[in-house]
């Protein structure tokens, strides 16, 4: 079982439980709506990844040139066109395109060695998952208690410090506040390190099985790569989570004060209901309804946000492999990688969705 | 004329405070509520009624605040609670029924949710089970099918809903339920049935019920006495046939008169000269006097104190003052 199959399996498994749950215990409406869903998710992944295959080939420039340099001559450009078969139509390089995409072979990539884009992805996406869900946790925790507690505390010190954090967050780039971060943490402080996953040496004691190295780490109890997977997660988490952060506290804030205004509330309190229970339990229940719509909006910033991320911290993840591999014209490894973010945000935002109807009472499809 | 009544409100003023100033919402409000009645509290919007009604459990929010007065609630002064003292009274001994029953409710928690949780905050030690089968009990006296408590708010009607809000005020026996506007938003057969369940359950609770309603009809159906609000101060309180049979006030009585009534088809209706005051700037001496029809030179400048006209009937106007004079309170 390749690595990636693995993770498909981990977010796929809980994710069609839930579809399960909730296709039984909804109403016809939900069930029809439900596979409504399913079914639109499959013609975008599709269109999407055709719009990439035909944009990349607009775009100037194509993996032979780039491989070969000003300095190739015609004939080695005309042999590597034929080894990558652009020589064919370019209808039937879509066909070949499709088939691969269909069959989630997803063909091989089209400069270095040639590797197959799943092996390629196998090691890239753990990364990229490793990296996001801590920063989304992170950011999820710190926007819905800061947005609450804000909320309650109105007007007072504690709300004007959450006012200016979320603004001063969110208006920050995440390249800077990176390296802020690893001047601070890194350089200064040397706490902790700054680029990378994991310490090299440590990384060849690591059986990898997921490729995500917390999950490998615990799995085989190899508690030093633990540690040190942990140390290099720190930074890139704190940085992708906090600037995330900042629209959470923001959107939970003004819901939950919101909902403080609601009759409900002032009739929870009248039955003499603790003010904790009124404001987490009641008010930031039905505050939260609208911020889970804003945590799928919210799933394409936190990609944007990953590619940059990985970047400074030099991150080996999907978003440094697609910025890398759009500069070298690798159409195939391209392709992929954008269908397999489509994929991941469809899914993503068909979770929302569920949670949601589960969250809300009032919701019918 | 039972000895103790269950709750003396004395000298009660509320104020807000706003940008243009503070704007007193209740000003020296005192009256008794007598154990098991219905004591109707009417007045027109804005008159600061449901301000009252809220400040007597101490529910107001800011900016509105309790400036002066006591709570006398069975035997102790709730000014004196500390919050979380308050909070036990609130919902276990006074309880409360909200204008808008489709607002009231959380709409994310089931109705059994709602009873239980009441139960549980004021009886730490209740199970949830045994809570669920007491609200069981009482939804069922109230006409609450116990199957129907398993759905959520908007799966009810207004009716049902108002039900379940007089469900929760009666899940821990409280003695007095103050109810604000509870028929306003109901239409009149399912607010004729709701009346009928309130006097119901007075009888079998020994509950009494603090009725806030600008509705004259609800008030003459049901309540025993009756206290009218004019501008954030009481201006008469009595038996309901008194009241009705000899308003005393001129805004009582204005009030009475423009009621529609079919039976004086020829009549054109009562209409009352001129807009209740704006309490930021309240008029000097008595707040009704410049809509009076019977104003006095001393309406201008002394405001009448609450003062028996007969046996249990009291009106602050100087129209039945014995000694007309100095000795009212000067208002400035």
């Amino acid at each position: 079982m390749t690595p990636i199959s693995f993770i498909l399996l981990i977010i796929g498994i809980p994710l069609a439980l839930m579809l399960l749950y909730v296709f039984i215990r909804g109403s016809m409406g939900l069930r029809k709506y439900i596979l409504t869903r399913i079914g639109l998710t499959l013609p975008m992944v599709f269109i999407l990844a055709s719009l990439v295959f035909f944009i990349m080939r607009v775009l100037p420039g194509d993996p032979v040139r780039s491989a070969l340099g000003p300095r190739g001559t015609a004939e080695q450009a005309e042999h590597m066109r034929q080894a990558l078969g652009l020589d064919k139509p370019l209808i039937v390089q879509y066909g070949i395109f499709l088939k691969d995409i269909i069959t989630l072979n997803f063909g091989n990539s089209m400069v270095g060695g040639h590797r197959p884009i799943i092996d390629e992805m196998s090691e890239r996406f753990p990364a990229t998952l490793e990296l996001i869900v801590p920063a989304s946790i992170l950011a999820l925790a710190i926007g819905i208690i800061g947005g609450a507690l804000a909320a309650s505390r109105r007007k007072a010190a504690a709300d004007y410090f959450l006012r200016v954090y979320s603004v001063v967050i969110y208006s920050l780039p995440i390249f800077w506040f990176g390296l802020m971060l690893q001047l601070l943490f890194g350089i200064q402080l040397k706490l902790l390190p700054v680029a990378g996953r994991i310490d090299p040496i440590i990384r060849t004691t690591l059986e990898p099985v997921t490729n995500m190295y917390l999950i490998d780490s615990l799995i085989s109890g190899n508690w030093p790569a633990l540690g040190s997977a942990v140390s290099h997660l720190i930074l890139p988490t704190i940085t992708l989570g906090l600037v995330l952060s900042g629209v959470f506290v923001r959107m939970t804030r003004i819901n939950v004060i919101e909902t403080l205004q609601a009759d409900y509330i002032a009739a929870a309190r009248a039955r003499g209901i603790r003010e904790k229970v009124v404001v987490y339990g009641h008010a930031l229940k039905n505050a939260m309804i609208p911020v889970i719509t804003l945590i799928g909006l919210q799933v394409a910033i936190l990609l944007a946000g990953a590619v940059l991320t990985e970047t400074i911290f030099n991150w080996p993840g999907m978003g440094g492999y697609l910025v890398q591999r759009i500069s070298a014209r690798d159409y195939t490894a391209v392709q992929s990688v954008i269908a397999m973010f489509a994929l991941l945000v469809a899914l993503i935002s068909l979770t929302v969705d569920l949670i949601y109807s589960l969250l809300d009472p009032r919701v019918r499809y | 004329m039972p000895a103790e009544p269950l709750f003396s409100i004395r000298n009660l003023t509320v104020e807000y405070a706003t940008r243009a100033g503070a704007v007193k919402a209740a000003e020296d409000v005192s009256f008794d509520i007598r154990r098991e009645e219905i004591l109707g509290l009417v007045g027109e919007s804005g008159c600061g009624k449901s301000t009252l009604g809220k400040a007597l459990m101490r529910l107001h929010r800011t900016p509105a605040r309790i400036t002066g007065g006591e709570l006398l609630f069975d035997g102790r002064d709730l000014m004196k609670l500390t919050e979380d003292e308050m909070r036990a009274v609130r919902g276990a001994e006074i309880g409360m029924v909200f204008q808008d029953p489709m607002t009231s409710l959380n709409p994310v928690q089931r109705i059994i949710e709602h009873l239980t949780e009441t139960v549980r905050a004021h009886e730490p030690r209740t199970t949830d089970q045994e809570a669920r089968e007491r609200a069981a009990v009482l939804a069922e006296k109230l006409g609450i099918r116990s199957e129907r408590l398993k759905e959520y708010p908007h799966q009810m009607s207004g009716g049902m809903r108002q039900r379940v809000m007089i469900s929760l005020a009666l899940a821990l026996r409280a003695k007095l339920v103050i109810a604000d506007e509870p028929t306003t938003s109901l239409d009149v057969i399912v607010e004729a049935k709701f009346l009928d369940l309130l006097r119901e359950l007075r009888r079998e609770f020994g509950l009494t019920i603090l009725l806030i309603t600008h509705n004259i009809g609800v008030v003459a159906e049901i309540a025993d006495r009756v206290a009218v609000m004019y501008a954030a101060r009481l201006v008469e309180i009595g038996d309901v046939q008194d009241i009705f049979a000899s308003p005393k006030h001129p805004y009582t009585q204005g009030l009475l008169r423009s009621v529609p009534n079919i039976q004086l088809d020829g009549e054109s209706l009562y209409k009352m000269e001129g807009m209740p005051p704006n309490l930021l700037h309240p008029p000097r001496g008595c707040r009704f006097h410049p809509r009076c029809p019977f104003a006095m030179e001393i309406c201008r400048d002394y405001s009448p104190e609450l003062q028996a006209v007969d046996g249990d009937h009291f009106t602050a106007c100087w129209l039945y003052h014995k000694t007309t004079g100095k000795e009212g309170a000067k208002n400035g």
